[in-house]
């Protein structure tokens, strides 16, 4: 019993591929392109969840790879399949897409049980497993939109928007110099800089303190969709104003997030520094920029984020002809939809980037911390 | 007010490391007045292991807390090495060691004793003669580059006593140092203790509610009791300077913790 439930996935797979079996072909009556090997892939799948049984008693290694072979070549097939025959696909192909996605799901659960000593191992484990997540994400993405012929302006399949990628690597290029190295980067340094910057003043002196924060709260409060048009009116239709949006952006999640670290530490450890006659700067450096650390680099993730979107945004509202978010505004207008999803997914990859770096330098900084440690 | 505390600076005995004259402290909180302190004479010689003992509320942190300038009495007089308590401070005249060992987590064993050098501007060179022998001196050698959070809890407050000692304070306070750790880690540390004080030639004041520790540890026992925080009995030490822990079960040391325990209920009397 307890064999069976281990191995549901692969045993519910290959019963989806009988059930496929008994709906071929894998296109309808009426479609065009080849109708492929329908045989072969059920055949494919059932082979895998035998040869899981045979390899019942070694390890989940051995098991994960066996699942993630069978699985992939399957979705491989399936997904050539679809050339040519847009939107006519018959039942078959679905239930054999939904079997292949079983022995999948099966191979990550299989992978995430192993517990590996290696290091390397380890970390490539924690790539794999997410990775296997991502892939599915897509080539249900693909099969769902070719499959059923979903028309191109609402979802084109991530095949046409990675061509679409390639063939535009050099355009993709400039906006990311243009809307991050300049506008994104800018903004943000200054942002991030004079948010930590006034947060020790107004730890230091008090009247900015009670008059500051709340004129802080304020610039949070202001709405980017109107500050952006304003700021392209002062500072000019380049990566200038767009800086400025997204350092308004940044700042107050750096002042209220310094402004909270700094008063982080313990009333002994304050103590401990008093009877040293340690004096406001050694205090500042030694004991309260150190505990709040933790705080600043919660800032500076919030804000890599916050800044992209708002670089992007601004970029509606007047720019030069290059830039992320110039880009897709024109793009949505010319019903060019990948080059939309092409630019998102360069957004993604890049916030995501911007992102891990500020968490590799995080841990690097706040190793003490107990939740990194 | 600085009239009074010029001359008692004046009049201070020379070997009076820490004396105050009629100390009061009255800490105002919404329930009205908590008189912490009130009507305490106190003369500490130098070279003393001075226990502080009494229930919680009995003003024994507070009254060290005072020496340390971190509470500022509202009445009386204190001085601390012939200094007000602040002067004292300012010249760095006394190491704390605090309830928990309030290391800081991003720095290591080493670098938590270099703190206070770092502050007090000490070469490299003297930082490292420094951190290797107050390391040895609390039996920690070889542990200087883990941090705070790979040590135990004995270890950790070893290593706080150890930032105490590496500057030249020849006044160490301890607040209650040893409370938060096991009968048998406390015992070992004791121990320690005595033998340090015996090598440095420090003062040494002890806040603690523990009466085997206080007999134990000290030449003076400071009995106090709380509402309002004063001192009801001043025990002068018989034993021997040279203790080890079995000298616990001589009659010598039960009549002590005798003394003590009916100071303390003394002091407790009319409330139960």
């Amino acid at each position: 019993m307890r064999r069976v439930i281990r191995n549901w996935h692969s045993l519910a797979a290959s019963l989806l591929a009988v059930a496929a079996l008994t709906h071929l072909p894998l296109t309808l009556p009426d479609a065009t392109g080849p109708s492929g090997h329908g045989m072969m892939i059920a055949a494919g799948i059932v082979v895998t969840t035998l040869l899981l049984q045979a390899f019942e008693a070694s390890g989940p290694a051995l098991r994960g790879t066996i699942l993630f072979l069978g699985a992939h070549l399957c979705a491989l097939a399936l997904i050539l399949n679809l050339a040519g025959n847009e939107g006519k696909m018959s039942a078959a192909f679905f239930i054999l897409v939904a079997a292949s996605w079983l022995l999948a799901w099966a191979s990550a659960s299989e992978f995430s049980r192993q517990e590996p000593r290696q290091k390397s191992l380890k970390a490539f484990l924690r790539l794999l497993i997410p990775a296997i997540f991502g892939a599915w994400i897509l080539i249900l993405w693909e099969v769902v939109t070719r499959g059923f012929g979903v028309p191109f302006i609402l979802l084109p399949p991530p095949s046409a928007i990675g061509i679409r990628i390639a063939g535009s690597l050099a355009i993709l290029w400039a906006d990311v110099q243009q809307t991050i190295f300049k506008a994104v980067f800018a903004g943000y340094v200054i942002g991030c800089t004079s948010g930590f910057v006034v947060a020790i003043l107004a730890d230091r002196v008090d009247f900015l303190r009670r008059g500051l924060m709340p004129i802080g709260n304020l610039m949070s409060a202001l709405p980017i969709i109107g500050v952006a048009p304003i700021m392209v009116m002062w500072f000019g239709f380049d990566w200038q104003s767009k800086a400025a949006v997204v350092t308004v952006m940044t700042f107050f999640p750096m002042l209220v997030n310094t402004v909270a670290g700094l008063s982080a530490t313990g009333t002994m450890e304050r103590d401990l520094m008093r009877t040293y006659a340690s004096d406001y700067s050694q205090t500042l450096t030694k004991l309260r920029l150190p505990a709040a650390m933790p705080f600043i680099f919660n800032a500076l993730k919030i804000n890599s984020t916050l800044a992209l979107i708002g670089a992007i945004v601004a970029e509606f509202f007047g720019t030069p002809i290059v830039g992320m978010g110039f880009r897709m505004s024109t793009e949505i207008g010319r019903m060019n939809v990948d080059m939309v999803w092409a630019e998102i997914a360069t957004a993604a990859v890049a916030g995501s980037l911007f992102y891990g770096l500020i968490a590799l330098a995080e841990r690097a900084v706040t190793f003490w911390h107990p939740s990194s440690r | 007010m600085q009239m009074s505390k010029k001359i008692s600076t004046a009049t201070a005995k020379p070997y009076s490391v820490v004396s105050a004259q009629n100390l009061g402290l009255t800490f105002d909180t919404n329930d009205g007045p908590v008189h912490a302190l009130s009507h305490v004479d106190l003369d500490i010689a130098k070279g003393d292991f001075v226990s502080f003992i009494g229930p919680s509320g009995c003003g024994k942190t507070t009254f060290l807390r005072v020496i340390a300038d971190l509470e500022q009495p509202t009445s009386g007089t204190i001085s601390v090495n012939g200094m007000t308590p602040e002067e004292a401070r300012k010249a760095r005249s006394y190491g704390y060691v605090f309830q928990a060992a309030a290391l800081y987590p991003w720095r290591t064993i080493e670098k938590n004793i270099a703190l206070p050098l770092e502050i007090m501007n000490y070469s490299t060179s003297e930082r490292q003669e420094r951190i290797a022998r107050v390391l040895d001196l609390v039996n920690l050698s070889g542990f200087g580059k883990k941090y705070p959070w790979q040590l135990s809890g004995g270890m950790q407050q070893r290593a706080s006593i150890a930032r105490a000692l590496a500057f030249d304070a020849d006044l160490l306070l301890m607040d209650e140092p040893f409370g938060a750790l096991d009968e048998i880690v406390r015992d070992h540390l004791n121990e320690q203790l005595l033998d340090l004080w015996s090598r440095t030639q420090k003062t040494i004041c002890f806040v603690t509610h523990s009466i085997p520790e206080a007999v134990y540890l000290s030449t003076k026992i400071v009995v106090m009791s709380p509402r309002p925080g004063r001192v009801t009995d001043v025990i002068h030490s018989t034993l021997p300077k040279e203790r080890p822990l079995e000298i616990r079960e001589t009659p010598e040391f039960l009549e002590i913790a005798h003394r003590v325990r009916e100071g303390l209920r003394a002091g407790h009397g009319y409330e139960e």
